[in-house]
This record gives C-alpha cells, structure tokens and sequence, in this order.
C-alpha cells in the first residue's frame, strides 16, 4: 500500500531536484531499454545502474524494498515458469527486467512530491481543455485516487474488525455490503467537503447560481 | 450593528422531511454555539451557512450575500470544518493537504510554502510536513483539516463537532484556537465545556430554536429538554 500512498522521501538529492515531467521521461526511456535488452549480462550492467540510482536518491533499502516487495511472489512465479518452459537465463532476464522497471517506477515516486507529479500532469492534460475537459479537475482526480487508497483499506478494516466484534467470521456479504455503503458515505462527504474548500468554482467574479 | 450572518424564516425540506421550520436569527456575535438533540438540524443549520445547504424557503444572509446567489464567493469566504477529518484531506501529506487549498490563490511558490509552514507550525504539526496524511492519529487529522482551513484566513469559521473525535488535549488546543482566531466562529457541538464560555448559544429541538441565549442558560435549558 505505500508503494503509492504518501511514497515520498523528502530529500535534496539531484534524482529529488530533477523536474517531475524530466524524470518520467527517463522513466518511460529506461524501460524502454529494459524491454530491447535480451543477455543476462546486460540486465546486471542495467541491475547496476538502478542500484546507483537508487544510491545517489539516498531514499534508503527500505523504502526501496518497499516499492519492489509487492511484485515479489509475481516475480518468484515467473522465474519457476520460465526455467520450466524456456530456459535459465531467459528466466533470469524477464524476471530481472519486471523487478528492475518496477524499481525504476518506484524511484519516481519516491523523489517527487505529488503536487509535481499534478503539474506536470495538468500541463499534458492541457490539450484536454479543447475538448471541454477541464485538467485540474483530471489530476484532481488523480490524487483523490491516491489518497483514497488508505482511507478505503481503513474502512475495510474497520468494517472487518465490527465483524469479527460480532462473531462473524467470514462471510462476503457482511463484508461487501457495509464497505460499499461506507465507501459511498465517504463519498458523499469528501465532496461536500471540496465544495467547501471553493473547489468546484471555477471562476474568480461573482458566484454561480446555486443548483 | 452589523449583524454578519441573518436567517429570515428559513425552512429546509430533506426528503420528505422538514429538518427545520421556520428558523430567524441575526448572529453578530463572535462566537456562537448551537446544541440539540441528535436529528435536532444543527448540522443542516451549519450548512446553510456557507451554502452547501439551500433554504426551501426563507432566506440566509452571510456577509451581505444571499446564499442562493453567491455560494461561491460565500464559500470563499466562509471556512468549514467537518467531523471526520478523513473526508476533508485531499492529498497524500501533510504539507500538500494546506497547500492545495491555496491553489485556486494563485501566489507564488514561496508564498505558498511559507504560509505552510507557518500554520503547521502554529498548530503542532510542523514535525509532520512530509508524512502521508493516513499515518495521522484522528486529533492531528482534525488540526490538519483545521490547518487546511485557517490557512484560507477565512472570515467566518463554521464548525460541525469540530472536537468529537479528540482527546481532552487536543480538544482543550481546538477550544484555544478558537478563543484567540480573530474571525466569528459558529460552533455545532455536544461538548457542552467547549462553548461554555461562547458570547451565545442556540438550542434546536426539531428543527425550531427552543433558546436563544447566554451559555449558562441555554445549557440549562437543554438539560431539562433532555431529561
Ligand atoms: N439528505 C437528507 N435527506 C433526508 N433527511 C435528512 C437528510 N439529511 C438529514 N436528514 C434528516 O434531517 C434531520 C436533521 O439532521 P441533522 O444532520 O441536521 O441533525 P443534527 O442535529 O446535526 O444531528 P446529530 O447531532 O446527530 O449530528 C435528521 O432527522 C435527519 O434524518
Ligand atoms: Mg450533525
């Protein structure tokens, strides 16, 4: 879960200063060469390079476990299939290959804040706005998604452990009912809660008409 | 004198339900508390204020503006604070959560990061910046939400059981928060300590204002409507 929720490493690294739109190029380049490399040789060279990377971030192993631990038993998998139907060292670069991009992905996140991850997005969302989308709403909504990761895992464990207070102890429909109806309180509330904060006005003169 | 917030004859209509019937009011004061039953409309009466909710009819007049034609610039003016913290963070930490409510401002970056740091700061949470929002216990996510708010330097701060989910500590830091903000602060609460010492406190029993009055009395008023 904090692989995407509040990831960020404050830090004043020049991996940290580096604009957010520079960073996900390289990004979307390193795995691009990810995907061209085919010799296990080249996947240590590359191996290396995410390991310096990582070390010029100075985030630290355990955030950077963090980000990878998640693709773990994916990884593991992969590795048995592909020693069973190919052979070793293919097994050894598409796993390599997976758990390096997966790093790689993580390290952005780890080093940019989301509000630069936002503005860099509303700037490439900008064309958006010729077809009546408006790109703050677009990135708003990228980050409420992010922040809702949490606040969801929160309410299912509260709705998990109300359960279990009761004697419950599994059953989908007590557990899907409550959630649902959680999640769509939470709703409810979080956009009372932006109306409130003047976010969804969009001009600066005199107010709209109220519904 | 001035009075900041008018309610003429409001009546509001939820569903089939007339949540409140017939309420006037002129608060000028600075601090004014209302108390009620649960179901009484004190959180309906809250939301009239800043225009999330509308009058079925009658009208409510914040600064000079009828809620049914400025809600934007009310809510502009007009600062609101929720129970459940949760559902008034928007983003993933600390920082950004006050940050972003400055956006629409449009000020430059260091202005933004210093008003920040600044409010964090005043109200204990400088030490959490950078941390992810969730990681918060329930008072701090309550002093972010506030931080969120205050940040705005709202006129008028509206508060839906601002303290319900907090410890005597961090309710005693809100209750003296609110004795030193400038702005006039309108206060729903079952923390009958909280507004003890407010300028005026309103009483609502189904949907009508029962009293209308100084702290002592209108707390003693509400006892007997409840026993
Ligand atoms: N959207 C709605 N539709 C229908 N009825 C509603 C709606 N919202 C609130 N009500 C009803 O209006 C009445 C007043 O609600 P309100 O939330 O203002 O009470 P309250 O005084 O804040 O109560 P509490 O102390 O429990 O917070 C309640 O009986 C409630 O059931
Ligand atoms: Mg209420």
């Amino acid at each position: 879960m904090n692989g995407l929720t509040g990831a960020y490493v404050p830090g004043d690294s020049p991996l940290h200063r580096l604009p957010a739109g520079a960073k996900l190029a390289g990004l979307a380049a390193l795995c691009t060469v990810l995907v061209l490399l085919r010799a296990p040789v080249a996947m240590a060279v590359a191996a290396l390079v995410v390991g310096v990377l990582f070390a010029v971030s100075g985030v630290g192993a355990a955030a950077a476990w963090a980000q990878v631990r998640p693709v773990r038993w994916f990884a593991v998998a992969l590795f048995v299939m592909q020693v069973v139907f190919a052979d070793l060292p293919s097994a050894i670069t598409s796993v390599s290959r997976v758990v390096l991009a997966v790093a790689l992905a993580g390290l952005v996140t780890l080093t940019t804040r989301t509000v630069a991850m936002m503005a860099f997005l509303e700037r490439c969302l900008s064309p958006a706005r010729w077809v009546g989308l408006d790109p703050f709403r677009l990135s708003l909504l990228l980050s409420l998604t992010i922040r809702s990761v949490p606040v969801m895992a929160d309410l299912a464990t509260r709705v998990r452990e109300a359960q279990r207070a009761r004697g419950v102890e599994w059953s989908v429909r007590a557990f899907a009912v409550p959630l649902v109806v959680s999640a769509l309180r939470h709703a409810d509330a979080l956009g009372e809660a932006l109306s409130a904060r003047g976010l969804d006005d969009h001009d600066e003169g005199t107010g709209h008409a109220a519904p | 004198m001035v009075c900041v917030i008018e309610l003429d004859d409001v009546r509001v209509r939820l569903g089939q339900r007339e949540v409140l019937c017939g309420v006037t009011a002129a608060l000028p004061e600075r601090r004014v508390g209302v108390i009620g039953a649960n179901g009484s409309g004190k959180s309906t009466l809250a939301r009239l204020l800043n225009g999330l909710v509308l009058p079925t009819s009658g009208t409510v007049t914040v600064l000079g503006d009828d809620t049914r034609r400025h809600a934007a610039r009310i809510r502009r003016r007009v600062g609101f604070l929720f129970t459940d913290p949760d559902a008034q963070i928007v983003m993933p930490t600390v920082a950004e959560d006050v940050a972003f409510s400055l956006r629409r401002r449009k000020l430059p970056r260091e202005e933004v990061e210093r008003r920040v740091a600044d409010i964090l700061e005043r109200y204990g949470l400088a030490g959490h910046a950078d941390h992810p929002a969730h990681q918060l216990s329930g008072g701090q996510k309550q002093l972010l939400a506030l931080c969120s708010v205050l940040v705005l330097e709202p006129e008028i701060l509206v508060m839906d059981e601002p303290t319900t989910l907090l410890d005597l500590r961090h309710s005693r830091l809100v209750a003296d928060v609110l004795r030193e903000l400038p702005q006039q602060v309108v206060v729903v609460s079952h923390d009958l300590a909280l507004l003890a010492d407010f300028d005026r406190l309103l009483v609502l029993d189904e949907g009508r204002i029962v009293a209308d009055t100084t702290p002592r009395a209108a707390i003693d008023h509400y006892r007997k409507l409840m026993s």
